[in-house]
């Protein structure tokens, strides 16, 4: 295990300098100079040069990833040239709206998936099957932002029940909650269709076991042998799609901040590419490839946990 | 032939052929303005209505159509030429510090998401369409390697690549006349998956801005135009929207149907 462990650390490190090298050159190579854009066209050279000289511009690049880097690790993210605040302040408080609604939308498409899975799997080839998977089918051919543009049409515009649009803050914590309600929906719904399907086949994949005879054999219902033998022995291969989904849902919730106009990650990402301010995009893009490599690693962590055979590769 | 594969292709074939029709004849001009016939709902006139513009909503989706389609046709192809000669080299010399190379790039683009660093790639070398293929198409390329290197592996311990190592071929050989024409139907149906997922992808950058620009109509885009207007004119936002679905629903069904029909047995990366 501590071997296994090891080695996965050092993959996670340097998946990590990897990570980070790209994301910096990716910015780099950008265009535009951002204490140019700043000052405007008509700006003094020798205010320019001070302001490159402020921002650290002037440096050579690998003085500055490895500024940006080293800093990262103590917490220092630098300082956004156009809120003038340090970035880690302002991530934390995007990350009060991107976080719960990611982890809103996955506790939905848990909620969703669970029951239609366990469903479809129990009723194999018939009517309620079908059903199920054909959800599936259109949950994963659905955009989601589209998706949300729906919701809207008919929670918020038909039916006043939801904001479309906005956050109000956590100071009315139910009032939040409504707010990050039809987009964690819309996120939610091809992550649901994903889910189902993967708990129905390996439920379906464990119920064709021996040991799933054996249980009936010495008399177990149908629904108790569902419940202690399949639905334990289907879990593992859940858990890490459900780990995966965790990617897509920081992905997708850059798109639905934009439908839904409410000021999280992915906003900030947008409005500082627009407004050239580097550091932020660096360091808001490097946390959430962090948050997804991290998640992966404990994904496989726990699977090796649960499961002993997979420590030997 | 089975319902998924009948029903997928004839959608496939809709839109593909729709997309073609596009260069010869449109319903009505997709450049051509006309303010007081905007957002018509669906009638005679204009079958699927009008936009903001007044322009015909069904001109504009077969000319969009083009777009997607392009875009997520050319990604896979850049993931197949790239990735399948990556995957089958990994396999090749299996266990080789090569193979170790390709295989750990590929789980690292694999851990990235991708539609955060497509969203940063677009956003910084500047929107448009091909900035969008190769956005989407480099996260094609560890999906089409993977795939090919893990079918490849499998088929380097079988006995008629064995042979044909007796017989003196080349391991570059082998590879390209036994190796490939037997993961050739994995990597169909693969490439459906990934092309029905290129239709998304782009469809999502379009709609934040970041795909094709205007004049040149795109799905995403039509939606993104659509957002402030879904009170007004529901159609405007359904319709786009209607024909993404299909598209790819269209796509997934193909592959789906292709696969049982090509070899039931066959495994098909779901990402």
């Amino acid at each position: 295990m501590l071997a296994y462990l090891t080695r996965r650390l050092i993959s996670l490190v340097l998946s990590l300098a990897v990570a980070s090298a790209v994301i910096f050159l990716v910015v780099e190579v950008a265009p535009g100079d951002p204490a140019s854009y700043m000052l405007g066209i008509n700006a003094q050279p020798e205010t320019l040069a001070a302001l490159r000289q402020e921002l650290g511009l002037d440096l050579p690049k690998w003085q500055r990833y490895l500024a940006w880097t080293t800093g990262m690790l103590t917490g220092d993210f630098g300082t956004s040239y156009t809120y003038r605040a340090p970035v880690a302040e302002i991530i934390g408080e995007r990350l009060w709206i991107s976080l719960p609604l990611a982890l809103f939308a996955l506790t939905l498409a848990v909620l969703l998936a669970f029951p239609a899975g366990l469903i479809a799997a129990a009723t194999r080839g018939r009517a309620p099957d079908l059903g199920v998977m054909a959800f599936s089918q259109l949950g994963v051919a659905i955009p989601n932002f589209w998706f949300a543009m729906l919701l809207v049409l008919g929670f918020a515009i038909s039916w006043r029940i939801f904001p479309s649009g906005g956050f109000p803050g956590w100071q009315d914590p139910l009032l939040a909650l409504r707010a990050l309600t039809l987009p964690a929906v819309a996120l939610a719904l091809p992550q649901a269709a994903i889910l189902a399907r993967v708990l129905r086949s390996s439920l379906i994949d464990a119920l064709g076991e021996d040991y799933i005879r054996t249980a009936r054999a010495k008399g177990l219902t149908r629904t108790q042998t569902l419940w202690r033998h399949g639905v334990r022995n289907a879990l593992i291969p859940v858990l890490t799609i459900i780990g995966l989904q965790f990617s897509f849902l920081i992905a997708g919730g850059i798109i639905i901040e934009q439908v839904f106009y409410l000021p999280g990650l992915g906003r900030l990402i947008f409005q500082a590419i627009s407004q050239r301010d580097l550091i932020v995009v660096e360091s808001t893009v490097m946390l959430l490839v962090f948050a997804v490599i991290l998640v992966n690693f404990l994904t496989d962590l726990a699977y090796a946990l649960a499961d002993p055979r997979l420590r030997r590769t | 032939m089975s319902r998924s594969l009948i029903l997928g292709g004839l959608l496939t074939a809709l839109f593909l052929g729709a997309a073609a029709l596009s260069f010869a004849w449109t319903p009505d001009d997709v450049t051509a303005m006309n303010i007081p016939g905007r957002l018509l709902p669906p009638g005679s006139d204009h079958l699927l209505g009008t936009d903001h513009f007044g322009r015909d909503i069904l001109s504009m989706l077969m000319v969009g159509a083009r777009t997607s389609i392009a875009v997520a046709l050319v990604a896979v192809g850049i993931g197949l030429t790239l990735g399948v000669p990556l995957g089958l080299t990994a396999a090749a010399y299996r266990g080789g510090w090569l193979d170790e190379l390709i295989s750990r790039t590929s789980d690292l683009i694999f851990a990235f998401p991708s539609l955060v660093i497509a969203i940063l790639i677009t956003a910084v070398f500047g929107p448009g369409a091909i900035n969008a293929i190769l956005a989407i198409g480099i996260f094609n390329i560890p999906v089409f390697a993977r795939l090919a290197r893990g079918a490849a592996l499998s088929l380097w311990t079988r006995e008629f690549i064995l042979a044909a190592r007796v017989a003196g071929k080349s391991t570059l050989r082998i590879s390209a006349e036994h190796i490939l024409p037997n993961i050739a139907n994995l990597l169909i149906v693969q490439s459906t998956i990934q092309f029905s997922l290129g239709i998304l992808a782009e469809a999502g950058l379009s709609y934040v801005g970041l795909g094709a620009q205007p004049p040149v109509p795109s799905w995403g885009r039509m939606l993104a135009d659509a957002q402030t207007l879904v009170s007004l004119a529901p159609h405007v936002a359904v319709i786009p929207g209607l024909a993404i679905v299909f598209m790819v629903l269209g796509l997934n069904l193909l592959g789906d149907g292709l696969r049982d029909a090509l070899d039931p047995r066959l495994k098909v990366l779901r990402t």
